[in-house]
């Protein structure tokens, strides 16, 4: 999990280098606004937002297999407990089967609405344990081959033709046209995540207050002036391009953003990026990917069963998540979440209360035309020969069928040969 | 000036730990042929072959002249580099050895597993500092030398290198391996004989676990060069040996097939890391000792390390190494477009001169492509020239802890930090963008106003300041 110290220590840097909030307000957000973004407003269209949960979550104990007599015998002490009525500590049933991780109770009202489908012994086919190669391979959409330098993503951007329409519009003229694309994909990362990389491009950033120039009255518009008067080169146009994303944001009022619905987001940094995706879905910048990440899925030791350090993760996840469907409202209907971890965990816990690392895994998908309320996927079983190589939850659904399905039936992609070379996919139903 | 008098006074006792080689000569360099006109030269050899003018630089160069200037620059052993490496020295764990950080690494992991004894926990604590502060301050002291130090194209070189041979910290216990990766590996050999370098690259830990040689064996249809009863073998692992050719060596199209990355797979079998002292060791155990045909040469049945040491002899002396790697240095060096001519040239220069990465270079930073007015600004910084060149502008000094290398990271190129193994882009395009603009123009006006973290900024002219955060200060 060096990865995500690597993060961690980003996002420090982030807060030393950052200005208090008094400062931000002079920035070039408070300036009136001029040309370009005035035209939007009507750009609704599909959305796809992708959610990685970096360190191997323990699908066994997100969705819990709670009427298989193997899973108990297995976790003798990190175990979800049984359905039980009225208790906080036991699986929130779904179908009586599976039931959800007491802390995802968030998720049970979107089963009930029937926009959530979990997925279950879904991963990726290669056999790595390693976290670097694994997560490479979900981001990279070619499990076992290095070589890709593209994330699957990005090859759905460069693939699927409304690319060719938004180019027209003048991307990087500096002209404010070209904010359709601009927005088109958004990381709320520090840097690119693997999964955007490629030659289409993507806007990556730690938070919307940042994504300004930090300088006041005469330096901002020295900044303006410096690249509106200049050439045609590559820095002049991507500063023409930052200019116009800055103006596109001024309009989405970041600094004033207010949930709707009585959404609460979790004040974590997962839940305000979740707030700050819901924040451009709104402000109708055009953004039809939208991805982030969250760390700490890493349990090797002590992760607890119903209460620990796994439920505390989950409970920022589910929360955030259900702020995020609650503050989108009417527009889930055009929406699509999907969450992925690059691999599950050992289904027998280990010797220090925790779980090592495993094979397939469990993943979500929630929008308004998902068929919900069923758990779909095959299940293995637990027991001792069904396990993938005697240890973990055997692999039935290849993680690409998902991905490519949603692509193909949420966002119209139809080069999916393309997005997922050399793949197959299987016909899910999840859409 | 009295930095330059200091630098051709004395002969300095070696080049970052490279005691071991002969201190060559200056090499003499000839009139530069060029359409530019001298101010504009001075300026182009500053921002090519150093990270930026300090302030000051340019006179310096001038008083020397160029060619004297570039051909000290080939020479960095005669370079007095004092002053880059006292502020070195603050930096602690630079030196920790290998085998220590990697028993630092097996107390953590033994902790997690038993915690238990709260004792562990402080162990595991201050033990993981240690681990993280060395790589922070690798990564820090890499920047303060492109900083500070007046070796500047050796700098650049130690550069080329680390992301011509990239691996990323973030991957397992990579980490561990690279203090000794920039210190032992490529430091000591960062102008020498590229066939030296490649060697020293495939036997570094730090390679061996990042493309996960250190994992592969024979499979179970071959022989091993001695015969052990053990677990069933893992099996070949083809990571290491198809980025050799593709990354490091002939290049993508450089005309190998499948079943050479197979073959050069297995004569590397066996070419692992020792856990305990974290170093080079070879296991005849798992060495697959079948015959085998690599490029058209037969490697005989029966042999040990020096299959491997054989395929590196191929692949450093084969034509299309020497096109593949003058190329990378012709776009790092003159354009994003390498002109065709000069690589060609250049190339042949690397062969005759058996790899000589001096000789090499020297071609590359003389030639009419190099002082020729399509390369003058023809290039976008890097972020990572980017921060170098601003400080060196501003006159500004990393502090001694890792925060300096953090801003190299958030503007998106974490040294040690690129995930795959081809090594951060080095054209214009993968690094100007609409986010990307905004963090480079808040980090220029962040330093001239004296607000970035981990950087000491002292009297700074305001005009060079405003400078910072400009369209022009993007380019070199």
């Amino acid at each position: 999990m060096q990865r995500r110290v690597f993060m961690k220590n980003g996002a420090l840097a982030l807060v030393t280098m950052g200005l208090s909030p008094t400062l931000l307000r002079r920035t070039i957000f408070a300036q009136p606004l001029t040309g370009g973004a005035a035209s939007l407003g009507n750009a609704r269209g599909k959305v796809l937002i992708c959610l990685f949960q970096r360190g191997a979550a323990d699908a066994l104990n997100v969705v819990v297999p709670h009427g298989e007599p193997a899973y108990y015998r297995l976790r003798p002490t990190i175990a979800v407990p049984r359905p039980t009525l009225g208790t906080q500590s036991s699986a929130v049933d779904l179908d009586g089967f599976f039931g959800l991780h007491p802390s995802l109770e968030p998720l049970k009202t979107l089963w009930t609405q029937g926009i959530l489908a979990p997925v279950h012994a879904v991963g990726s086919p290669s056999s790595t344990r390693s976290h670097f190669d694994a997560q490479d391979y979900m981001e990279s959409g070619t499990p076992d081959a290095k070589g890709t330098r593209d994330g699957w993503l990005n090859r759905y951007l460069a693939t699927k033709g409304t690319c060719e329409e938004c180019s027209k519009g003048g991307i990087g003229n500096g002209n404010g046209n070209g904010h359709e694309s601009l927005f088109r994909a958004v990381s709320m990362t520090q840097q690119t995540p693997r999964i955007l990389m490629g030659p289409a491009a993507s806007v990556a950033m730690n938070s919307i207050e940042e994504f300004a120039i930090r300088a006041n009255g005469p330096g901002a518009a020295n900044i303006e002036a410096m690249y509106a008067a200049g050439g045609s080169d590559v820095v002049h146009a991507a500063g023409g391009e930052m200019l116009d994303a800055m103006k596109i944001l001024r309009t989405a009022n970041p600094l004033q953003y207010q949930p709707r619905n009585g959404a609460e987001y979790p004040r974590s940094p997962f839940g305000q990026r979740l707030r700050e995706i819901a924040q451009l879905i709104k402000a109708d910048v055009g953004v039809e990917i939208a991805f982030a990440d969250v760390g700490g899925w890493d349990t090797h030791v002590n992760q607890g069963g119903a209460t620990g350090q796994l439920a505390l993760r989950l409970n920022d996840f589910a929360k955030a998540i259900s702020a995020l469907v609650t503050d989108l409202g009417d527009r889930m209907a055009d929406v699509a979440i999907l969450t992925m971890s690059e691999f599950g965990r050992t289904a027998r816990q280990n010797g220090s209360g925790g779980t090592d690392h495993g094979h397939a895994g469990c993943l979500f998908v929630i929008g308004g035309s998902v068929k919900g309320g069923k758990v779909h996927g095959k299940w293995p079983g637990l027991e001792p020969e069904q396990l993938n190589e005697g240890r973990d939850l055997a692999l039935t659904t290849d993680f690409r069928s998902v991905f490519g399905e949603v692509v193909r039936k949420h966002l119209g992609a139809s080069a999916l040969d393309k997005i997922f070379p050399g793949f197959s996919p299987t016909e899910i139903g999840l859409l | 000036m009295r930095r330059l008098v200091l630098a051709l006074a004395v002969l300095a006792a070696g080049c970052g730990g490279s005691g071991r080689l002969a201190t060559p000569r200056v090499p003499a360099i000839a009139p530069i042929q060029s359409e530019l006109p001298r101010e504009q030269q001075i300026d182009h050899v500053l921002s090519r072959l150093a990270y930026g003018a300090r302030p000051g630089d340019a006179e310096r160069v001038r008083a020397v002249g160029v060619e004297r200037w570039i051909a000290l620059q080939l020479t960095p052993e005669r370079i007095d580099d004092r002053v880059a490496d006292s502020a070195i020295a603050n930096y602690r764990t630079l030196g920790t050895p290998t085998g220590e950080l990697a028993a630092i690494f097996r107390d953590v992991r033994m902790a997690r597993r038993d915690t238990s004894k709260p004792a562990m926990r402080d162990v595991t604590a201050d033990s993981r500092r240690t681990l993280q502060l060395s790589l922070g301050e690798v990564a820090a002291a890499k920047l303060s030398r492109a900083v500070l130090s007046d070796r500047q194209l050796y700098e650049q070189m130690v550069d080329f290198w680390e992301n011509h041979f990239s691996v990323f910290a973030g991957k397992g216990q990579t980490r561990l391996f690279i203090p000794a990766y920039d210190r032992d590996v490529i430091r000591p050999r960062a102008m020498g004989k590229f066939r030296d370098l490649l060697g020293a690259v495939a036997k570094s830990p730090a390679m061996l676990f990042y493309l996960d040689n250190a994992q592969s064996s024979a499979d179970s249809m071959h022989n091993t060069l001695r015969q052990v009863r053990q677990r069933p073998r893992r099996g070949l692992n083809e990571n290491y040996a198809r980025e050799l050719m593709e990354l490091h060596t002939l290049g993508v199209d450089g005309g190998y097939s499948q079943r050479d990355v197979i073959e050069v797979a297995r004569a590397l079998t066996g070419w692992g890391i020792d856990p305990r002292e974290g170093a080079f060791v070879f296991r005849p155990a798992v060495h697959d000792a079948d015959q085998k045909t690599v490029l058209g040469t037969q490697l005989s049945a029966g042999r040990g390390i020096e299959d491997g040491e054989q395929v590196l002899d191929i692949l450093a002396s084969h034509p299309a190494t020497a096109h593949h790697i003058v190329k990378k240095l012709a776009v790092r060096f003159i354009s994003d477009s390498a002109p065709p001519a000069l690589v060609e040239r250049c190339a042949g220069v690397f062969t005759a001169s058996e790899g000589d990465i001096r000789e090499t270079l020297k071609c590359v930073v003389t030639s009419p492509e190099f002082f020729s007015r399509a390369a003058y600004r023809a290039k976008v910084k890097t972020p990572f020239e980017l921060v170098a060149s601003a400080l060196r502008a501003a006159n500004a000094t990393p502090d001694a802890t890792p925060r300096s290398a953090q801003i190299v990271a958030r503007l998106g190129q974490p040294i040690f930090g690129r995930q795959t193994p081809d090594g951060w882009p080095d054209q214009a395009a993968e690094w100007v963008n609409a986010g990307a603009m905004v963090n480079r123009t808040n980090f220029g006006l962040a330093l001239a106003a004296g607000r970035v973290p981990g950087v000491r900024v002292m009297a700074l002219d305001p005009a060079v300041g405003a400078k910072l955060s400009t369209p022009e200060f993007q380019r070199r």
